[in-house]
């Protein structure tokens, strides 16, 4: 049993708090003899927006690769059920910042679906039952209609909705969204947090979010970690970081007080 | 094979079908041709076409090892040899030190060299040449179970790996993030194209063996709208330019492979004008 939770804990590390959590353990990713990442600790509760921040360059899109298990890393990636048992690598769903794919494809969104859902191999014939489960997964988003589209003909904001329709099947333990509004319009951009929001709090999805959009992490992260020097420099309350000096030497000042003022998060 | 003769001669009692050879490429064409508009599908969705190209023409190479070697029948050393070629490219791609296309121009004009040079020493690549063109025309019944294995094996892995192949495809983050071994099936795939195109070299000739893997499934997408279509259409293109190349070069005395090649050319046209008018 998965348990929603309210984290108060500022720490980055250890987990003492008897709800389920996912855990990144000292990872580290070295490539070409350069180190990208060091010592790098996460703690993330079910129900948590953990957002990652951070300049350029500062090893959030590699820790999220490394946590995918697409580059090598040394360090452990660990999901802990709500009694602290040990439960072994974690479901991850991710949606990437811009899905690097062939956009002449002739290939569905229930093609899409069907070949992550079913073992019916997508050429051959489908059932009416997988058909109605990507419906299903698709309704969620907002994005029943977009079923018998191609997926490369789908719009920017229409493709993350599908994206994260797709993430959610099956329920990760941990969610992953890198950037995924970048160059989204702004209704597009609502119609996404807010069906992230919504997800959320109905799953209890643990989420890493990377967001340059500090108005948003403001709004929507429970924690916020700050990246930088290949590493979590400083991690806590947006309210903590945002007021940290180095962050604010690293975004600029004159934004944090007005936009914290404002919060919308939806556990407080 | 009687009760095939047989049928040819009840259903299709035409002129071109009465010689042997005939009826056993015909045969062939109904192996080969499904195999390739298959497999096509996937090398168009991989971007593969130009790795494709160049697998078949390391098969120069593999028939130069297989003749050092004193082998009557190359085939094996063909075999060992594109799937060497095969994975090295993947590793070196995978390094990510250089840029794909430059990297399988580098393999594939090394292997072409590396073949000729070989072969040609005392003057004699001309006995070879028929590996260039290929000769559907010559094809035993011995040759048709090896293909027809062939197909049922391409039939096989599509019925149980498309899904996770497909998945990879469109994008390998996508993939890995819902616990997919990428590198596993990237390998598969690979190694199973270049056993396919090694077998299948003999008869399509290796001139030509890329375009009879392309063409179909470019033609298919310019029409299909999902990976059903994609098929359907890869597969009829593939089927009815076998077909109708095989009469025309019956008719014409040309060479198979190619004229089978020129038909499925003119339905990548046909179906890009459709394309154009109704997209």
């Amino acid at each position: 049993m998965r348990k929603r939770g309210f984290n108060q804990n500022t720490q980055c590390t250890g987990c003492t708090c008897g709800l389920c959590c996912t855990q990144i353990i000292d990872f580290g990713v070295t490539r070409s003899r350069l180190e990208i990442l060091k010592n790098v600790n996460l703690h993330i509760h079910c129900g948590d927006l953990t957002a990652l921040i951070g300049p350029n360059g500062a090893g959030k899109s590699t820790l999220l690769k490394a946590v995918l298990g697409e580059i090598p890393h040394t360090g452990k990636l660990i999901f802990l059920e709500a009694n602290n048992e040990r439960t072994g690598r974690p479901i991850i769903g991710y949606v990437p910042q811009k899905l690097d794919f062939d956009s002449s494809s002739p290939l569905s969104v229930l093609d899409l679906f069907a070949a992550a859902h079913s073992q019916m191999p997508v050429w051959f014939l489908r059932s009416k039952r997988t058909r109605q489960y990507v419906r299903e997964s698709l309704k969620q988003v907002q994005a029943e209609h977009l079923i018998n589209r191609r997926l490369g003909a789908l719009s920017g904001g229409e493709l993350q909705r599908v994206l994260l329709a797709f993430a959610l099947d099956p329920i990760p333990h941990l969610l992953l969204l890198d950037e995924p509004v970048s160059g989204i319009d702004h209704s597009g951009l609502n119609l996404f947090y807010q069906t992230v929001s919504t997800l959320r709090r109905k799953y209890d999805l643990s989420i890493i979010l990377i967001s340059h959009d500090l108005n948003m992490v403001a709004g929507y992260a429970d924690r916020v970690a700050f990246m930088n020097n290949k590493t979590i420099e400083i991690c806590g309350t947006p309210r903590e970081v945002f007021g940290n000096k180095k962050v604010v030497e690293t975004f600029g000042t004159g934004w944090t007080a007005e936009t914290l003022g404002k919060r919308r998060l939806d556990t407080e | 094979m009687l009760f095939w003769y047989g049928l040819i001669d009840t259903l299709l009692p035409f002129e071109w079908t009465r010689h042997i050879f005939m009826k056993n490429a015909l045969l062939g064409i109904f192996f080969v041709t499904p195999i390739f508009g298959i497999l096509g599908t996937m090398v168009v969705n991989n971007k593969m076409a130009f790795f494709s190209d160049s697998l078949g023409h390391s098969a120069l190479t593999g028939i130069a090892i297989g003749v050092i070697f004193g082998m009557s029948n190359p085939l094996w050393s063909m075999l060992l040899f594109s799937i060497v070629l095969s994975i090295a490219i993947l590793i070196v791609k995978k390094a990510k030190t250089a840029s794909t296309d430059t990297i399988i121009g580098v393999f594939s004009s090394t292997a072409v060299a590396l073949g000729i040079v070989i072969l040609s020493r005392n003057g004699g690549f001309n006995k070879y040449s028929v590996y260039l063109i290929g000769d559907l025309l010559s094809i035993s019944p011995k040759d048709l179970s090896i293909l027809g294995i062939v197909l049922l094996t391409v039939i096989l892995l599509w019925i149980f790996v498309f899904n996770k192949l497909l998945l990879v495809s469109v994008n390998q983050s996508l993939a890995s993030s819902r616990g997919i071994r990428v590198n596993f099936y990237e390998y598969l795939f690979t190694m199973l194209m270049a056993v396919i195109v090694t077998i299948s070299i003999q008869w399509v000739g290796i001139l030509i063996i890329s375009s009879l893997l392309i063409l179909p499934a470019a033609s298919a997408r310019n029409i299909a709208r999902n990976m059903r279509q994609y098929h359907f259409y890869a597969v009829s293109v593939a089927l009815v330019s076998g077909l109708s190349g095989l009469i025309l070069s019956y008719y014409w005395g040309t060479a198979t492979g190619a004229t089978i090649v020129l038909v499925s050319a003119v339905l990548f046209m046909i179906t890009f004008t459709i394309k154009l008018r109704y997209n």
